[in-house]
């Protein structure tokens, strides 16, 4: 279609620009430097006038590749979305004026700068294609959960009366899961007072009245295939039958598993039948069914201790580090079973810090004080059995003074386990075998032993199944996107994503089953996911020039990319969150997406006018996260934070994107510094597509070799952690590099 | 032991926080202590409890009557109420500490001579004669609380306090002599004897459970 | 027209009482101010908040009970205005522990009817302050002002009762700050920082344990003067008491030399309201306060 590319330049004069820019001569920099095919101003580029006068040119032909010389490019993008054009944005407020000073000596430096972004933009645009969408997938509006359990169950209803049929598989016999144990469950209500029924009879009522719910029992996922939008998912059933069915998205509600209470050897479980775990003993309260609750050996308990963090938020070997967040009111409304039943039993719930989450927990907590039952900040250091009874020595801490108390019956809070699958990157990944800290990390992750049975049999290259973050867990972006895991279309929901109780659990499915249906839908429009939501370009690659590396199937953090027989790269686009951490990897640099590529970016570097090495204008390439940094230097623009005239700012969908040639060109084209801005990496990361940045440390750490080759000081390349609410920092990390240049003096590879 | 305190050891048996829900002021409310210590960081004289609230609060949980009763802490109340002010779960604890220290002296578990309790209880026989209180004779009755000895010190190092009073008019000899009084003695003093009974009586009405 | 209170004004207020001087100053500051205060006939004492020990719980409560049932008999209708901080809190907190417990409320009654009363606890229970700062209002206080506390620096000692647990409707607990604008309304200079504006000075403690509560008085006093006080004002009897008769005792036992005359809102009023030094009371200070006494000469 587009053969010729004809490049059209539109410089905003509103803002104060047309004040402090000679915009005449950004027009001329546009047709002479950038070979746009014209130029224009416009007072009030923005303005619905302004705004007619591009569209009117794109209606004629005049142009179709579109440069916007104004503000930046997170601003007014509604105004500028034209329609069949490539759009290229030149940030001449926030990146120019917004951040030099209106001064006379400033003038010169400040015009340097817009007239380089200009070019910039028009480089990028030259190598700008407009996206379309694949059509790789249709709509397909079954959404598949896998898991019965309270967390499953509510998926499935609320993707269904969304209107989008759900199927359910579960493992076992019969739904409901660890709820259907219980006897009551902790209030969901106001006044948050009383245990309340566990709701799981009247959801799987719900369920068989709801003609868009299947629900398949005995039955397990023996394979998933594909992508969202056409999940091609094996189930095999008891019968050893295996039917195959076609789903949109997949929300995995695997569960919890229980904490071993055989290692707490030093609370006598499993050497008397009186010491058991919370859920051991909500079968003896369903027993009891609200009269008094007896013992195994038919005896009423009188006396109970309740003790918390069994097993758990310790460092002892075996044990849980993390606090499971449920335990503290199950122990309550567990001691309510007693009280409720004989006011007289002594209920003491033995704790260290109670934790109470959730809008009525400290209510409850408050009930359970009112109803009688003892709190007792304390540790148990043991329980001996003492006869048919029990012993139960510990420190109280507000005594400060050893204490052994007597009791019928002990409970211990031990916490829960997720029920995840093998974790991907239990290995750790190729890049990282040679970094002994990265192989540390990766063993701690995986203190606790987990499952080695597969949930999702995913016939994915990068593993059959969920990443893990911790402990287990589920990995997804803890701060932004909770739900969303790092395989596109599969989103984890309940204690399989990280510890929570029953009325957690049932919020956090309600998400997943709200994005399983927005991915669902994305995916059948060719549309990415977040945070590039709407995004329609994917990668492609050019089979010609690609060596086989694998570079690209490893390190995609999403799993997106399959490979075929013969070891070449298989995109599978709606896997694809458009992230380009591939693109940074390609050692051949064959990968590339239509509006994003080595070129578009490569481009914009080399575009940039190299002042000679006596003129005292330095230049500094600074590649900025368009998630965290970029918003982030706008911000400081707003606050009016000066930086160097000497930075050329561009934006990168993730650090994980930025392919190492972009440097070595910089620095052989006579940049005198770089910057790199990317979002925290680690356990408690902040990067947007998980691993880009972590991904991107490595391949920087490396950069230091190309440094010597060149001859040049290392000090020149700087990577920083950027988090959005950096606003101050961000300028001052870039006059940081200002004046490291000039200590070090200019590059000597300016042509 | 007096027999108020043997009854209740009886009745009580294992469960002190019971004997405090039913027989202190507002001691209903010690179960709802959270153990935040706001309390005890609050208060004036924190340092010289033996057991702060919190702690009073635990002990009572924990069944340590005895401790508990014959502790002197509750006596350091000075009842500036910071602690009700700051509590976030709105325990009245200054009247708490009354009850408790109240109850204390009614068991006869109360340090002996404890001087807040000595004065605590002068204070009221004073108001008790003529219904108002008399400052100058219960100034005497305190100075001369551990004996005439002691009294005579006292008093004198007192007496420039007690001599700028008298000059300001805010001390008047003539109050030894009978002093301010309700006229309506009779009424008043059934009033509180009613009061008394009606107190002894909910107190002795209630059984372990 | 004179706005009406049912008066009640406790032991110390009496004539030869340790605050005479206060209820001197208050009958001085509300001819001023057109309040009438109609005294509780046969009023009795409230046990203040250490009566405790042999009082109990129901016996107090009836003392406070009988106040009140007195000022339904006799001033129906009229809110119960007291000077004193502890007779205030005590006959509050009977009221408010009186709607809260019906049991109590009916053992109380019963002890009411041996004296031949009955309460039906329908009084508002109000402090001398919240009637100024409710019924009056800074703007009217301030009219009255014939003789400007000029250059007199002013600590607002709150002190605890009439702060916790009820405190003035609108102020915190923590930075109560009526004391500073009544010094500001009558010209004078306050200290709106003052960090033991609201700390305890021991109480009846005071009495029975004298070196602890005089720990707590040197910090009082220490922290005005180290802004500069030229006296302190209290709202409370026994704040005022404690912080004033024992600055000799303090001075013998840690060294210091403190001799800063602390007085009652009242007495600042009557002196700014042009009274003379009689009608403020100012004969009532052990230490003289002379800075006022020379704004009266004037």
């Amino acid at each position: 279609m587009a053969d010729e590319i004809k490049i059209g330049a539109y410089v905003c004069k509103g803002c104060g620009l047309g004040e402090r820019l000679n915009t005449g001569q950004l027009e001329t920099t546009a047709t002479r430097d950038g070979k746009a095919k014209f130029a224009k101003s416009h007072d009030f580029l923005c303005s619905a006038d302004g705004v007619a006068m591009i569209q009117k040119d794109i209606d004629s032909g005049e142009t179709n590749h579109v440069v916007i010389a104004a503000c930046s490019r997170r601003a007014k993008a509604e105004a500028f979305a034209f329609k069949n054009v490539t759009i290229s944005r030149a940030n001449l407020r926030e990146g120019v004026i917004w951040v030099r000073p209106d001064t006379a000596e400033a003038k010169e430096t400040t015009q340097d700068m817009a007239d380089d972004y200009v070019r910039m933009a028009c480089a990028e645009s030259k190598f700008q294609k407009q996206p379309a969408p694949s059509g790789e997938q249709t709509l397909c509006k079954e959404i598949l959960v896998v898991g019965g359990g309270i967390s499953g169950m509510t998926a499935a209803l609320e993707a269904a009366k969304a209107g989008y049929p759900a199927t359910i598989i579960e493992k076992s016999g019969q739904l409901g899961g660890v709820m259907a144990q219980l006897h009551r469950r902790v209030p969901t209500k106001a006044p948050y007072a009383q245990p309340e029924d566990t709701s799981v009879e009247s959801l799987i009522a719900e369920i068989s009245a709801n003609k868009k719910v299947t629900v398949m029992l005995n039955a397990k996922v023996a394979k998933t295939d594909g992508a969202p939008g056409r999940f091609s998912v094996d189930i095999a059933v008891e019968s050893g039958s295996v039917q195959n069915k076609m789903f949109g998205a997949i929300v995995q509600a695997s569960g919890m598993k229980s904490f071993d209470a055989n290692i707490l050897t030093e609370f006598s479980y499993g050497k008397t039948p009186n010491v058991i775990t919370q859920l051991e003993l909500e079968a003896l309260a369903k027993a009891a069914n609200g009269g008094p609750i007896k013992r195994k050996d038919g005896k009423e308990v009188k006396s109970v201790v309740f003790v918390q963090c069994a097993g758990q938020r310790s460092t002892k070997p075996g044990h849980l580090s993390y606090c499971s967040g449920f335990c503290c009111t199950a122990s309550i409304k567990q001691a309510m079973y007693f009280k409720d039943a004989n006011p007289n039993v002594d209920t003491v719930v033995m704790y260290t810090d109670l934790r109470t989450p959730g809008a009525g927990g400290e209510d409850f907590y408050r009930s359970g004080q009112n109803k009688g039952v003892i709190f007792t900040k304390g540790v148990v250091n043991s329980v001996a059995p003492n006869g048919n009874d029990l012993t139960v020595n510990f420190k109280d801490l507000i005594l400060d003074e050893e204490i052994s108390m007597p009791a019928d019956l002990v409970v211990l809070a031990t916490g829960q386990l997720p029920n995840s699958g093998p974790d991907p990157y239990a290995v750790p990944m190729e890049a990282d075998k040679n970094d002994a800290e990265a192989v540390a990390a990766s063993k701690a992750a995986h203190e606790v032993a987990v499952s080695v049975e597969s949930i999702l049999n995913l016939n994915y290259r990068q593993g059959t199944d969920l990443p893990h973050l911790k402990h287990g867990f589920t990995d997804s972006h803890f701060i932004c996107f909770p739900y969303e895991t790092r395989r596109t279309g599969i989103y984890s929901a309940g204690p399989v994503r990280r510890p929570m109780d029953s009325w957690q659990a049932t919020i956090d499915a309600t998400g997943a089953a709200m994005k399983a249906i927005l991915e669902a839908e994305n995916a059948g429009k060719g549309m990415a996911a977040h945070p590039r939501s709407g995004d329609l370009s994917f990668p492609a690659f050019r089979k010609e020039g690609c060596t086989q590396c694998k570079r690209c199937t490893v390190e995609c953090p999403f799993g997106a990319i399959n490979e075929d027989e013969r070891g070449y790269p298989q995109f599978n686009e709606s896997r694809c969150r458009r992230c380009g951490t591939c693109m940074g990897a390609c050692p051949v640099r064959v990968i590339s997406f239509e509006n994003y590529s080595v070129d578009t970016v490569g481009s914009q570097i080399k575009g940039v006018d190299m002042p000679d090495e006596f003129s005292e204008k330095p230049r500094i390439l600074v590649l900025a996260c368009e998630n965290d940094a970029y918003p982030a230097l706008d911000m400081a623009a707003q606050n009016k934070l000066e930086y160097s005239a000497f930075a050329r700012v561009v934006p990168v969908r993730c650090l994980g994107s930025v392919n190492t040639i972009w440097l070595t060109d910089a620095l052989n084209s006579g940049y005198d510094g770089v910057v790199l801005m990317g979002c925290q990496k680690g356990d408690d990361y902040q990067c947007h597509f998980v691993k880009g940045s972590e991904i991107a440390g490595v391949r920087m750490s490396k950069i230091g070799d190309t440094l010597k080759t060149l001859n040049l000081e290392e000090a020149r390349v700087a990577t920083y952690e950027v988090a959005i609410t950096d606003v101050d920092r961000v300028p001052k990390l870039i006059n940081d590099m200002a004046e490291t240049v000039a200590k070090v003096g200019m590059s000597p590879f300016k042509f | 032991m007096t027999d108020l305190n043997k009854q209740m050891v009886e009745q009580y048996r294992n469960s002190f926080l019971k004997e405090v829900e039913a027989n202190v002021e507002e001691g209903e409310w010690v179960k709802m202590c959270m153990q935040c210590g706001v309390c005890s960081g609050s208060c004036p004289l924190g340092p010289y409890w033996d057991h702060p609230p919190q702690e009073l609060f635990m002990m009572i949980r924990a069944g340590k009557r005895e401790e508990v009763l014959a502790s002197s802490s509750m006596w350091m109340c000075t009842s500036c109420y910071n602690c009700i002010a700051r509590c976030p779960r709105e325990l009245p604890i200054t009247h708490i500490m009354h009850g408790l220290a109240h109850y204390a002296k009614r068991l006869g578990l109360a340090p002996k001579n404890q001087p807040t309790m000595k004065f605590s209880q002068k204070f009221w026989d004073n108001l008790m004669v003529t219904g108002r209180v008399n400052e100058l004779k219960l100034g005497l009755s305190l100075y001369f609380m551990n004996g005439l000895v002691e009294g005579i010190k006292t008093s004198l190092k007192m007496k420039n306090i007690g001599l700028g009073m008298l000059l300001t008019k805010r001390m008047n000899p003539m109050e030894m002599l009978g002093g301010h009084s309700v006229k309506d003695k009779s009424g008043f003093k059934a009033m509180i004897k009613k009061a008394q009974e009606l107190e002894a009586a909910r107190i002795a009405k209630f059984k372990t459970p | 027209m004179a706005k009406e209170y049912s008066f009640y004004p406790g032991c110390s207020s009496q004539e030869g009482a340790s605050s005479s001087n206060y209820l001197k100053s208050v009958q001085s500051m509300c001819d001023v101010l057109d309040i009438k205060l109609n005294t509780i006939p046969d009023w009795n004492c409230c046990s203040a908040s250490i009566g405790y020990s042999g009082g109990g719980e129901l016996p107090r409560l009836a003392l406070s009970a009988r106040n009140i049932a007195l000022s339904e008999k006799h001033n129906g209708g009229q809110d119960i205005v007291a000077t004193c901080a502890a007779c205030w809190l005590s006959t509050r907190e009977t009221a408010e522990r009186l709607h809260q417990d019906p049991e109590m409320m009916a053992e109380t009654n019963t002890a009411l009817k041996e004296a031949g009363l009955q309460l039906t606890n329908a009084t508002k229970i109000r402090h001398m302050v919240e009637v100024l700062i409710e019924d009056i209002g800074y703007e009217e206080m301030g009219k009255h002002v014939k003789k400007p506390l000029e250059g007199i620096k002013i600590a607002g000692y709150v002190g605890c009762q009439t702060n916790r647990p009820f405190g003035i409707e609108g102020e915190s607990f923590e930075n109560p700050k009526y004391l500073d604008k009544f010094v500001e309304t009558l010209g004078g200079e306050s200290i709106p920082n003052y960090e033991k504006k609201v700390s305890c000075c021991g109480g009846a403690l005071a009495f029975s344990e004298p070196e602890k509560s005089q720990a707590l008085v040197k910090g009082i006093i220490e922290s005005a003067l180290d802004h500069g006080a030229d006296m302190i004002v209290t709202p409370c009897p026994v704040c005022q008491m404690n912080v004033e008769v024992y600055q000799d005792q303090i001075n013998a036992k840690y060294g210091t030399k403190f001799h800063i005359p602390v007085t009652y809102y009242s007495t600042l009023m009557a002196v700014a309201y042009g009274k003379t030094a009689k009608e403020a009371s100012l004969e009532g200070q052990i230490i003289r306060a002379k800075k006022l006494e020379a704004i009266c000469a004037k």
